[in-house]
Parts: C-alpha cells; sequence; structure tokens
C-alpha cells in the first residue's frame, strides 16, 4: 500500500514535470530578485486580470484538435480596429466599452470564419499555418491602419493621426475613453444586473415553455425566484451596500468570502441530500454526499482564514485590489468553456478533435465544427484583448497584439497543457507562473548578472522555448505512433 | 479560351502570378517615375547575392525530406559567432596579411569567419538533425519554434559572451554585444568590391555573385553525386530508399547539416554585403525570408530546385529592392514596402502550407 | 435459378459497376433474409467490398458513374446515393478497424454524433447544438444496447484501457443502439480476434440474429460460417457464383466454389524447361522467421526455397505472404533466421539482402517502387548505384553520376523490356500500371541479383501487360537460372508460372502445393482450415 501511493507519487511528479519545473525556476527567480511579496503579488493579480481571458480562449481549438490557435493574434487586431473606432467616436465609460465589444463581435466573428475556413485546408499544419497567418495579417493591418486610415478613408482626429494626417499614431491614449470601463462596475451594479438578467431568464424561459406547451416546473421557478429576490434584498442593508459600491474587492475580503462560500456550500449540499434521502427514491440522488470531502473542505476553508492573521500574508492580503467585473468575466469564461463541452455542439468538437475519422463516420460535420471552434476562439481573443487594453489604458496601435498569441500560448503550456489537452484550471495555473517570472525575471536578472536585460532576453526565451520544447514533445509522441493508416490504404488497394 | 490567364495561374499558382505581375508593374512604376532605372537594377543584383545563399539552405533541406527549413537561424548564429571571431581577433587588420593587399586581408578574414560558421553549423546541424528525425511529419511547426528559440537563447548568449574587442562590446561599459556591428574594419563589401564593374550605369557585384554562383554550384554537383542522389530519393520517398539500402534517418542528417551550413555561408555574406552584423533579434526572420524566396521561385514543401532559388530570390528582391523606392513616390517616408513585405512573404508561405493537402499525410 | 417464395429484407439484383472502364461486378445478386447470418465470401478482389460500398450510397461509387441493378429493402425498390440513406433504411456496418474514440467512455462512444440532449435557455436562442447532453438517458441506452450483445461492462470507463475484444462489441452495441437497425454488416470481424475473442463474437451474432437482424458475414474463414451461417453468397471475379443453404453444402464444395478453375492459361508457353533443379541447393532458408509488418504479420516459418525454382506464395491479404519480402528486405522488422545461398542474413542490417544479391520488386508500386517524380532513367539505375557503385564516375574525390552510362543502360533496359514511354527522362509517375511495373522490374534485373522476389507483380495492370510481365520472370528463370518468388493474391499466375506453391494463412505456413492440386486442396489452404498444419512438397 505505501509502495503504491509512492510510485504514484513519482508519477505524479513526472506527469507534472513542466508545472514543477516552472515553480521551481519562480520561487528561485522570486528569492533572487529580492522583490517583497508585498510588490509581487499585487502586480501578480494585475496582470492575472490583464491576461487570463486571452489565454482561456485558447482552450477551445485544443479540443476541437487544431492545436494552439496562434491565430488568436488575428483576433487581438479585431479588437484593435474595433477600439480604434470607438475612441474616435468618441464613446468613452462603460457605454463605450460595451460598444466596443459590440463591434469588435462581428468583426471577430468574421476573421475567425476566415482562418476556420483556411486551417480546413491544412489541417495537421494549424500551428504553423496560425503564425504565418498571424505575420500575414499584421501585414493588412499596418496596411490598414498606415495607410487606408486616412489614405482612403478620411479621418479627422489630430489625437489619433499623424500630422501628416495619413496613418494612426503610434500610440492611443484611453485615459478619458474606455481605462478601467470594466474593472470599475461596482459590485452593486453587478448584482443588480444580475438580478434583473436572471428574472429575465427565468420569465423567458416559462414562457417559452408554455408556448411550447411543455411542463412547467413551477416549484423550481419559485424557489430560484425567491433565492434571486433575497440575495437582492440583502443588497438593501446599509453595511452590505456600503461593502459593495466599491469597484475593487481587497483580497483580503476576497479570501474571506471564499472560505464563507466554501461552507455554506458544502452545508447546502449536506441540507439538499438529507431532503433527498427523505424522499428515498433511488434516481433522483445525483451523488451521494461525501462526508470526508466536506469536512476537508470545511476544515481546509478554516486553515485559509486563520492564515490570513499571519502578517505576512496580511500584508500582502490588504495590498491586493481586485477589480470584480474583470475577474467575474474570467470565471465566465471559465465556466463557458465547461458548460460548451456538455452541449451537443461541444461532444461534436470533443469527437472531432480526438479523430476526424470517427467524427466523419459518425455523420458530424468535421469542417464546419472547426470553423465553429475557430469562430468562438477569435472572439474570445478578441473580448480577451479588450479587457487587456482597458486595464493598461494605453493602445500602442502597431505593437500591442504582435506577442499576444506568442505569450498567452506560452503561459498555457507552462500550465501544464500540451497541444492535445488544455483545462481551465492549466491556462489559471499557467498565467501565474509565466507572469510570476515576467515580473521577478528583469529583477533577478539585474541582481545576478548586474544587467535587467539578461532576464528580459531571459523570459522572452521561456516563452518560445516552452512552446518549442511542447511542440516537440507532440511531434515526438505523433511521430512514434505506429503507422496503422498506410496498412488500411494497402487493403483498401486489395480488395 | 475564355480566360487567357486560366492556365497561366493553373500552372503557377495564383500568389506567383500576383507576385510576378507586381514585379513588372514596379517596373513599369519606376519607369514612369522616371527613376535610375540601372541604378535600381544595380541594388537588384545586389541583394540577389546577398540573400541567395540563405535561400539556398532550403534546397538539401527540402530535397532531404525535412520540408521547408524555418529554422535556419540555427546555422545563422554559427555564422554570425564565426564573423564575430574573426573581428575580435582583427584578422582583417594584421599587418602580414594587409601587406599583401587590404582586400587580400579581408578576404582572408571572411573566408576564416566562413570556416569557423561552417565548424559550428556542422555540430549545430548535426544535433538539430537528430531532433528532427524524432519529430517526422511535424517538422516545420518544429522548425520554427526551435529557430525562435535559439535565436531568444543567443540574445542571452550575446550579453554573456567574453568578447572585448571594442568594434562589439557596447561603449561606455555597458555589458554585452552591440545590436549593430560595423564591418568596415573588417570584410565590409569584400565580395561586392572584388572585381566589380559598372556597364551602363549598372554596378555588377561580380565577386559577390561568383561566389553566390560557386555556391549553387556546390550544391548542383552534390546532387548529382552518389550520396546526394540518394538523399533526394530518402527525401522524395522514404519506403524507395530504404527498399534500396538507404539510411534515410542518415541522409535527412545530412541534409540538415549541409542546409545549416550554407545558413552559415549565407549570412557572413549577407552581412558583409550589408556592412554590418545584426545581433539580437536581427536574424529573427530570416528564415521566413529565405522560405517565402524559394517558394516565390516555384518550389513546394516537397521540392526545391536551384532554378528556383535564382529565380525566387531575383523576384523577391526585386521587388523589395524597387517596392521602396516606388512606394515613397507614392507616399512619402512611409514604410509602404515593409507592409508589402510582410504581406507578400507570408502570402506565398501560407499558399504552399494549404497547397499540402492532409498535412503531409501523416496524422 | 430457383425462385423462392420468400421475403427478403435486402434484395440486390443484378448489380453491376465498372471503376474507369474496368469492370469490378459483373450483375451480382445478394438476396438476404429478415434474422439470417448470411456469409458472404470470395477472394480478394472478387468485388464483396464494391458491393457492400454500393449498399451503403459510399461516395465513391458515385462520383465514379454510380452502379446498375436495382436495391430492394422490405419489397421496395430504393436508391441509396448517401451513407445518410443507408442508415435511415436500417443498414449498419461494423468496422474492421475500430472506429473507436480511446478517449471517450463507452457510452459517449455508442452514441457519438447521435447524443441526446434536452433544449436549455441557450439552445433556444441558438438552436440545437447548444441543447445540453443528457447523460442519464444517454447511459440508459448505452447499458441497454450492451445488455442485448451480453457484454459486461461499465458503460462510463474509457474505452483506452479495454481488450482489443471488447471494442468490437462496442461498435456492434453502437450499430444496435440505432433506431430500426434491420441489417448488420460485419467485415471480416474476427480478423483481429483471438480464438475465445471470436468464439464470444460469433456467439453475440447469432443473439443478434434471433432478435430478427439480418447479419451480412464478409469472412475468408469456412470454420466460422460452418458454425454460425444459415446461407451464403459466393462470388468470385466480380460475378456472382452461387447463393447456397449452409445445411445443403459442405465445406470441400464451398471452397472449390471460392477457387474456381480457369481454363484459360496465362503463359502460353515459357520455352523449354532445361532446368535440373537440385534439391540439396538451398537458395532461401527461412527458420522461424517472424515479420511485424502491420496488416501483414509473418508469426514464424520455416521453408526452404530450391536455387532455380520458381516459387510462388499465395494467401489472402493480410495473412501475412506480403511480409515475407519486406522483412527480407529490411522494410519491417524481421527476426529469425534468413541463410541466402547459405549464407546468414542480417536482418538488422539496412541493405544486406541486396548485399547478397537479392533483388525486391515491390507490391506498392508507388509507395515503395518508384520515385513517380523522377524520371525512368534515374528509376532503373538509383539502386544498382547505391548498392554496387554502377553508373559512377570519380572526379577528384567526388562520386558522380555518370549520365552516359546511365542513359544508354536505361535506353537498353526500356528496348528489352518494352516499355512504352515518350522517352526514358519521361517522369515514371506519368505511365501506366503495367510500365511502372516494368521500370520496377528494369531497376530489379539492373542489380543483376541471384534472387528475385517479385511481390504481386500483376496488380492493376491490363491481361495484356500481365501475360508478358510473367512470361519475362519464367524466361528470366530459364534462360539466366535466377531463383524467382512470386508473391501474389492471384493464385491463377501462381498456378500457371510457379513450380511450387506455398499458402500462407495466419501468418504461417498453412502447406506447400503443386500447381495442378485441387481446387479444393487450394480453397481449404487459404480458408485457414489447415492453419499450420498438413505439409507435403
Amino acid at each position: 500500500m505505501n509502495k503504491k501511493s509512492k510510485i504514484n507519487m513519482w508519477d505524479f511528479l513526472f506527469q507534472n514535470k513542466v508545472v514543477l519545473m516552472f515553480l521551481v525556476l519562480c520561487i528561485g527567480a522570486t528569492i533572487a530578485s529580492k522583490q517583497p511579496l508585498t510588490f509581487v503579488i499585487p502586480e501578480l493579480f494585475t496582470r492575472i486580470a490583464r491576461n487570463s481571458f486571452i489565454v482561456l480562449s485558447l482552450i477551445i481549438p485544443v479540443i476541437a484538435g487544431m492545436g494552439l490557435n496562434f491565430g488568436i493574434v488575428i483576433g487581438a487586431m479585431a479588437a484593435q480596429v474595433a477600439i480604434f473606432f470607438t475612441t474616435y467616436w468618441g464613446l468613452t465609460g462603460f457605454g463605450g466599452f460595451a460598444a466596443t465589444v459590440a463591434l469588435s463581435t462581428p468583426i471577430a466573428v468574421f476573421f475567425g470564419f476566415l482562418v476556420g475556413k483556411l486551417f480546413n485546408y491544412m489541417k495537421g499544419n494549424e500551428m504553423i499555418g496560425g503564425l504565418v497567418l498571424g505575420y500575414f495579417a499584421e501585414g493588412l493591418y499596418q496596411l490598414l491602419f498606415l495607410f487606408i486610415f486616412g489614405g482612403v478613408i478620411k479621418l479627422n482626429n489630430s489625437d489619433l493621426m499623424i500630422v501628416t494626417g495619413v496613418g494612426v499614431k503610434n500610440t492611443i491614449d484611453l485615459k478619458d475613453t474606455v481605462k478601467y470601463a470594466l474593472d470599475t462596475v461596482p459590485m452593486l451594479t453587478i448584482v443588480e444586473v444580475g438580478f434583473y438578467l436572471i428574472l429575465i431568464g427565468l420569465v423567458c424561459s416559462t414562457a417559452f415553455k408554455m408556448v411550447k406547451k411543455q411542463e412547467v416546473d413551477v416549484k423550481a421557478t419559485v424557489i430560484k425566484a425567491a433565492a434571486a429576490v433575497v440575495v437582492y434584498g440583502l443588497t438593501f442593508i446599509k453595511p452590505v451596500e456600503r461593502f459593495l459600491s466599491a469597484d475593487r474587492l481587497l483580497l483580503l475580503s476576497a479570501v474571506e468570502l471564499g472560505c464563507l462560500v466554501t461552507v455554506l456550500w458544502q452545508a447546502f449540499l449536506f441540507v439538499r441530500w438529507k431532503a433527498q434521502s427523505r424522499r428515498a427514491d433511488e434516481d433522483s440522488v445525483s451523488e451521494p454526499f461525501n462526508t470526508q470531502k466536506a469536512i476537508a473542505y470545511v476544515v481546509l476553508a478554516a486553515v485559509v482564514y486563520g492564515l490570513t492573521y499571519v502578517p505576512a500574508l496580511y500584508n500582502v492580503l490588504i495590498a491586493v485590489r481586485l477589480p470584480v467585473m474583470t475577474y467575474l468575466c474570467i470565471g465566465a469564461l471559465c465556466g463557458f468553456n465547461n458548460i460548451l463541452m456538455k452541449t451537443r455542439l461541444g461532444q461534436n468538437m470533443r469527437t472531432v478533435g480526438q479523430s476526424r475519422t470517427v467524427a466523419n463516420a459518425a455523420g458530424i460535420n468535421v469542417d464546419k465544427t472547426r470553423v465553429i471552434a475557430m469562430i468562438f476562439s477569435t472572439v474570445l481573443a478578441s473580448w480577451g484583448q479588450l479587457i487587456f487594453l482597458q486595464n493598461v489604458g494605453t493602445l500602442s496601435t502597431y505593437g500591442a497584439h504582435t506577442q499576444v498569441g506568442q505569450f498567452a500560448i506560452a503561459a498555457l503550456l507552462v500550465g501544464g497543457a500540451s497541444v492535445q489537452n488544455a483545462t481551465n484550471k492549466q491556462a489559471l495555473l499557467g498565467i501565474v507562473l509565466f507572469h510570476t517570472l515576467f515580473i521577478v525575471s528583469p529583477l533577478a536578472g539585474k541582481e545576478l548578472f548586474g544587467d535587467p536585460a539578461i532576464g528580459e532576453y531571459f523570459r522572452v526565451f521561456v516563452s518560445y522555448g516552452v512552446i518549442a520544447m511542447s511542440l516537440a514533445m507532440h511531434a515526438w509522441k505523433k511521430a512514434a505512433k505506429p503507422k496503422i493508416e498506410s496498412d488500411g490504404d494497402g487493403n483498401a488497394e486489395a480488395a | 479560351m475564355r480566360n487567357p490567364l486560366k492556365p497561366l495561374v493553373e500552372k503557377f499558382g495564383l500568389p506567383r502570378v500576383i507576385i510576378v505581375s507586381f514585379f513588372l508593374f514596379l517596373i513599369a512604376a519606376a519607369g514612369m517615375f522616371h527613376m535610375n532605372l540601372m541604378q535600381l537594377l544595380s541594388d537588384c543584383l545586389r541583394r540577389w547575392g546577398m540573400y541567395g545563399i540563405l535561400a539556398l539552405a532550403m534546397v538539401p533541406a527540402v530535397q532531404c525530406g525535412i520540408g521547408l527549413n524555418f529554422g535556419i537561424s540555427m546555422g545563422i548564429v554559427g555564422g554570425l559567432l564565426g564573423g564575430l571571431i574573426v573581428i575580435q581577433f582583427r584578422v582583417a587588420e594584421m599587418p602580414s596579411l594587409v601587406a599583401v593587399h587590404p582586400l587580400f586581408a579581408m578576404w582572408v578574414a571572411v573566408l576564416l569567419a566562413i570556416v569557423i560558421g561552417v565548424v559550428l553549423a556542422t555540430g549545430i546541424g548535426y544535433l538539430y538533425g537528430l531532433l528532427l528525425n524524432r519529430v517526422k511529419g511535424s517538422e516545420m511547426t518544429v522548425t520554427t519554434y526551435v529557430g525562435f528559440s535559439i535565436i531568444a537563447f543567443m540574445n542571452m548568449m550575446w550579453m554573456l559572451l567574453p568578447f572585448t574587442d571594442g568594434e562589439l562590446i557596447w561603449p561606455n561599459a555597458g555589458k554585452g554585444l552591440r545590436n549593430t556591428i560595423s564591418l568596415a574594419a573588417s570584410f565590409s563589401n569584400v565580395m561586392n568590391k572584388t572585381l566589380a564593374f559598372t556597364v551602363a550605369g549598372v554596378t555588377v557585384p561580380t565577386g559577390l555573385l561568383l561566389f553566390f554562383f560557386l555556391m549553387c554550384f556546390l550544391v548542383w554537383l552534390f546532387m548529382r553525386s552518389k550520396t546526394g542522389m540518394a538523399m533526394g530519393a530518402a527525401g522524395a520517398n522514404p519506403m524507395f530508399a530504404t527498399a534500396a539500402g538507404i539510411n534515410v534517418n542518415k541522409m535527412r542528417i545530412i541534409g540538415t547539416v549541409l542546409s545549416t551550413v550554407l545558413a552559415a555561408v549565407g549570412i557572413l555574406v549577407y552581412a558583409q554585403g550589408f556592412g554590418f552584423i545584426q545581433l539580437y533579434n536581427g536574424p529573427m526572420m530570416m528564415g521566413f525570408t529565405s522560405v517565402a524566396a524559394v517558394l516565390i521561385g516555384g518550389a513546394s514543401p516537397k521540392k526545391a530546385r536551384i532554378t528556383h532559388v535564382l529565380i525566387g530570390t531575383f523576384l523577391f528582391q526585386g521587388i523589395m529592392a524597387l517596392g521602396l523606392p516606388v512606394a515613397n513616390q507614392f507616399i512619402p517616408e512611409s514604410n509602404l514596402s515593409e507592409v508589402a513585405r510582410l504581406i507578400i512573404s507570408n502570402g506565398i508561405i501560407i499558399y504552399a502550407l494549404s497547397q499540402v493537402k492532409g498535412g503531409s499525410g501523416r496524422e | 435459378m430457383e425462385k423462392e417464395k420468400e421475403t427478403y429484407v435486402l434484395k440486390m439484383d443484378n448489380i453491376a459497376k465498372e471503376y474507369y472502364g474496368n469492370r469490378v461486378l459483373k450483375g451480382v445478386n445478394l438476396h438476404i433474409r429478415p434474422g439470417e447470418i448470411h456469409a458472404l465470401m470470395g477472394e480478394n478482389g472478387a468485388g464483396k467490398s464494391t458491393l457492400m460500398n454500393i449498399l451503403f450510397g459510399m461516395p465513391v461509387i458515385h462520383t465514379t458513374g454510380g452502379y446498375e441493378g436495382t436495391i430492394e429493402v422490405n419489397g421496395n425498390a430504393v436508391n441509396i446515393d448517401t451513407p445518410l440513406k443507408a442508415m435511415e433504411l436500417g443498414i449498419g456496418m461494423v468496422h474492421q478497424e475500430f472506429m473507436l474514440i480511446p478517449g471517450f467512455s463507452v457510452t459517449e462512444n455508442i452514441k457519438v454524433g447521435r447524443e441526446k440532449s434536452v433544449p436549455n435557455l441557450a439552445s433556444r436562442v441558438f438552436g440545437p447544438s447548444m441543447e445540453s447532453l443528457d447523460f442519464k438517458a444517454m447511459r440508459k441506452d448505452a447499458r441497454k444496447a450492451l445488455k442485448t450483445i451480453g457484454l459486461q461492462i461499465e458503460e462510463y470507463v474509457k474505452v483506452a484501457g479495454l481488450p482489443v475484444g471488447y471494442m468490437q462489441f462496442i461498435e456492434i452495441a453502437r450499430e444496435l443502439d440505432k433506431t430500426g437497425i434491420q441489417i448488420l454488416v460485419f467485415d471480416e470481424p474476427t480478423a483481429v480476434l483471438t480464438e475465445s475473442e471470436a468464439e464470444r463474437l460469433l456467439e453475440a451474432m447469432r443473439v443478434i440474429s434471433s432478435q430478427g437482424i439480418a447479419i451480412i458475414f464478409i469472412t475468408h474463414r469456412l470454420d466460422e460460417v460452418m458454425a454460425v451461417a444459415d446461407s451464403m453468397t459466393i462470388l468470385r471475379d466480380g460475378e456472382f457464383v452461387a447463393r447456397k443453404e449452409i445445411k445443403d453444402t459442405n465445406v470441400v464444395e464451398i471452397a472449390e466454389l471460392m477457387i474456381g478453375r480457369k481454363m484459360e492459361k496465362l503463359v502460353d508457353d515459357a520455352g523449354e524447361d532445361s532446368r535440373s533443379i537440385d534439391e540439396s541447393q538451398i537458395a532461401v532458408s527461412l527458420r522461424d522467421y517472424k515479420v511485424n509488418m502491420p496488416g501483414e504479420q509473418v508469426k514464424g516459418i520455416d521453408l526452404d526455397i530450391r536455387k532455380g525454382e520458381i516459387f510462388g506464395i499465395g494467401g489472402l491479404a493480410g495473412q501475412g505472404k506480403l511480409g515475407i519480402p519486406n522483412g527480407i528486405m529490411g522494410l519491417y522488422k524481421a527476426q529469425g533466421q534468413v541463410k541466402i545461398n547459405g549464407e546468414v542474413l542480417n536482418l538488422t542490417k539496412l541493405g544486406d539482402a541486396l548485399d547478397h544479391k537479392v533483388a525486391f520488386v515491390s507490391e506498392d508500386r508507388r509507395g515503395v517502387g518508384l520515385l513517380l517524380d523522377e524520371s525512368i532513367e534515374q528509376n532503373i539505375i538509383f539502386s544498382a548505384m547505391q548498392t554496387n557503385g554502377k553508373f559512377l564516375k570519380k572526379i577528384g574525390w567526388m562520386r558522380l553520376y555518370d549520365g552516359a552510362a546511365g542513359k544508354s543502360h536505361a535506353e537498353e533496359m526500356v528496348k528489352t523490356l518494352d516499355i512504352r514511354c515518350t522517352g526514358i527522362k519521361q517522369p515514371a509517375g506519368a505511365l501506366s500500371g503495367g510500365n511502372q511495373q516494368k521500370v520496377c522490374l528494369a531497376r530489379a534485373l539492373t542489380l543483376e541479383p541471384d534472387i528475385l522476389f517479385v511481390s504481386e507483380p500483376t496488380r492493376g495492370i491490363d491481361i495484356g501487360a500481365k501475360k508478358l510481365v510473367l512470361e519475362y520472370l519464367a524466361k528470366l528463370n530459364r534462360e539466366q537460372g535466377m531463383t524467382v518468388i512470386i508473391v501474389s493474391s492471384e493464385l491463377m499466375e501462381l498456378r500457371s508460372v510457379a513450380d511450387r506453391i506455398g499458402i500462407i494463412s495466419d501468418g504461417k505456413l498453412a502447406c506447400i502445393l503443386k500447381p495442378d492440386d485441387s481446387d479444393a486442396d487450394f480453397g481449404l489452404a487459404m480458408s485457414g482450415a489447415w492453419k499450420g498444419g498438413r505439409k507435403d512438397a
């Protein structure tokens, strides 16, 4: 028994070697950089908020078997075209941001469609194709921003255009337009809007069922609505209202809330299980209540809560202020990735990703599914780029998108993902590790070699190196597989 | 017979027809603007020789079966190191050599740099070949990123390597090698100047072109030798080669080494023509430029000939040489030609990739 | 033909099909009663696959001009033009190569492409593809299908770790899960199974047919046919031979019907036979010889081939006959002892067979045999140049191709073998099949071999060229004393030229027969009735 668990541990270490290696590297570099955690951690959370969305947008193509989507650069370009126009029109604030999203989406859908179509012509070469396509699109993008804007389409705005009137300036300041548009949505507004959305959803769903003469589960609907009302009602309590009126959430509060929610959730599961087992209906008990697991969660929550009283950690926790809406968006995308895989479309994507032959034989339209996956990814990437830009606050017209694919993919791989397998967890873990390295490596380079440039070169090398390694490992595995296909051809010919 | 262009498009592929038309358009435009065509032609010739050997590096790679070698940066790094070592020891300024003739000293310097580069590239290429034999079927994807990685890795090395010569390192006690290193004191333009002559306003860089043609001839000769033919067969049909008792993996390594070595030579020839050695991210996209050149010349990921190199490099570099001044006539001080370079070079690569049906059939 | 007053679930009548002027089916009938197991038998190339492709409305049929004849399902004439149509009519197929996804659970594999789902808010807006999957209902269906065939596995386990035998069952379960399935085609289902697994599969087939689902059982194994089938149809060379009830026939009769004696002789007269074959002079000797060639595994063969004879190696596709020469030439991993003219061959050393003056003409002309983009000249001289260093001239330290020598040799070869081409610079890929084969032969002969392996010499070439190639092989043997080993799926040609014929079945040597042995003997040997058994010289 003991021996077995030991072997399992080795397996675990071996399977997670990339993650572990980067964990060690991050810790080492952080120590070498001699920076306090109160500097590194807040910086890290800023970067997580900025970059997570676009990394998560890579997951769908991986599942659909198209590998790492180097074409997300094109999604980023769609976002930048959109943000250029909304800035030109002078749209500001959250409304301006929403308009930018609304404008970038159809552009990204169109681009994603084209990319998907092209990728269907180069099955098996999607990754190199996506990379080259990114450079190709870069050319078109420059053509658009340098010559067509102002040259063909007359635009009069001295803030945006070069003095000659042809071509867009190198940087566009978003400070007065959409900077922090998403980050600064107050929690109160989020709860309010969420409440109305849930109500509308429930009403629509019920109405639809009634029109179609389907059975309506009145009880469940009423309970859901009541729960929503209760939560909304809570916001009218003064201290809660005051707490929620802020737009940033202290990390300390977030941790405390997290602990509280964990305990409450376990309690809810327990109550539900009790209620269901009383009915003693075998089929409706979805999963048995796992007491051990529940206790473990509660204890964990308690321990985490206790740790917040450690002074060193406390200092860090009060130094970080999370932009709530942005983190909610990231969470929503994680949820979306999961839910999508439980739909018919998601299952088709998984099937196509695993084997195009089987998918074809099962009557799934392989090419169409792949195009849809690309559209999803491109649109999500464009939204991700918008989240990034509203947080950074300036648009570097000719540079903001160039490294997007490179760094997002490297982050995903650092988290332990591969060409054929990627999950939300790997993406988030990868972002944490990769960006920690990004923050500390120039400083570590300065401390160790007396020059921050070495650290900068090192992190670039890491991002290229991890991609190269991952691609090579994938190709290696693929080449090592026995080729049964050729034999199949032989038989076909013989028959 | 309705569309006379159709057979042309079918034979050469739409992008090539567009590129050739574009080239002709540029010549016409240059003529219309009364530009000095002769001077532009000189520029074309100079660029042809400079970029030619880098594009030539694709021939053994494609012929041995690894496909378009986006990773020629592996060899470029070797060549750069050779150049740096020669400058460090100031070979071109050695009194005994200069005494014979200054040009002779420069030739010794550049040839020495090439020899060092070739030796280094052989070693790198061998290791690179071993890697490529393990990733059969996905070489292009892997080579691209391995190429990027080596450049990023060398960025660190350029900071750390113990070069001391004032020409090489940053002045004012900075750390590491310079971004751009002037070759004025070593072998700048040595090939271009040798036996150069001017006819009717066209300057012909005889030495450069002769060296380029010599390299082409050597590769051609190799492809006709027993080993070269075995290598070609291994690339075209590995099973056929195996049936003839040829070790396919060995042939692939030979091709990779040869490609890497040619890249090392190519970058030095490029550097001497340019007058500077570019370090750091300078050579990052060299692989793409070279791949695009042979593709424009009519090569495919499965077949590349020396004629493809000659035609492709001339066309591609011709467009670059003509593009800048012509574009400036339209929109002054613009980098329209840079945009054109991005679109043309990457467009032709995408076209070539989309023609490889079913991803080399080894999924 | 007797006309029975019976109801048929499937009636295919006078089916004919042409591929590019090559008639592969010449008026075939296939009648299946509901709930019966019907064996479809015939040699390779008899037309079974084409017939099934027609039944399934495969695109390959309809892009090449469709077919002739009528198909009736349940008495109604139907036109099956897409695989979807076949599915709707309740015709299913259990593939030989598994159409399963290892990373998916059994349920997911059974329901692939036909998932059950329930609508949700998103699906009402964006359409049914956004419906959420109903895993509970899917699991229930999967359990039901698995129960039908009596497979005891949990429906939620992943397919990846399951034994091969189970995978076949999951495939069957998937077909059974399709609503309204009436006819199920099993394409050589037992080829990849162990004996006990095959036994279970046959049992499952009986269970399925007892529920009223008709089964078309494509197989080469006579014992299996006798064990489970109710009736059978035999095809030969695209022609309908017979439909028999199993209870009215026996193994020997079936074997005879499958092989059939064709009176035409492929080789007119191979010149006078002045050879004297010495029993003790062994050209090729195999001991416990195994080759790991996917799909053509050789599983331990002992065989002696005498010097100067023409030896035929026959057997059905997939039984391992092709593995024999491919292993010797080093194209696939081989083990065991191989002696060439008494010298032991080093099977791990590439090209060792070539050094022992063994030449090989591959069955895969376009894949292995030729450099399609290169000229005829290149193709002919290549092996000899690489192996024997011919056609090279030395300049300095370099050994360059001697164009003049190569050209004259190639031209000579083109003349001798009558290769029809525009010139020796024509790319080999542009030639017709027969001429390509001659180029392959020319290359092998340029090596000046003692022993020549020719694999499927007449595959895909027309009758005239066929005759020429075979006659030339016989001539080589008679005039130059070359030991020729012909590996072929076509018994006819082996029986026309070979002195002895070894039949390979299931990776082993079933027996060695003489060309004039009876059809039944050949049929039985090829159908695995004598697995590794009977041996006579």
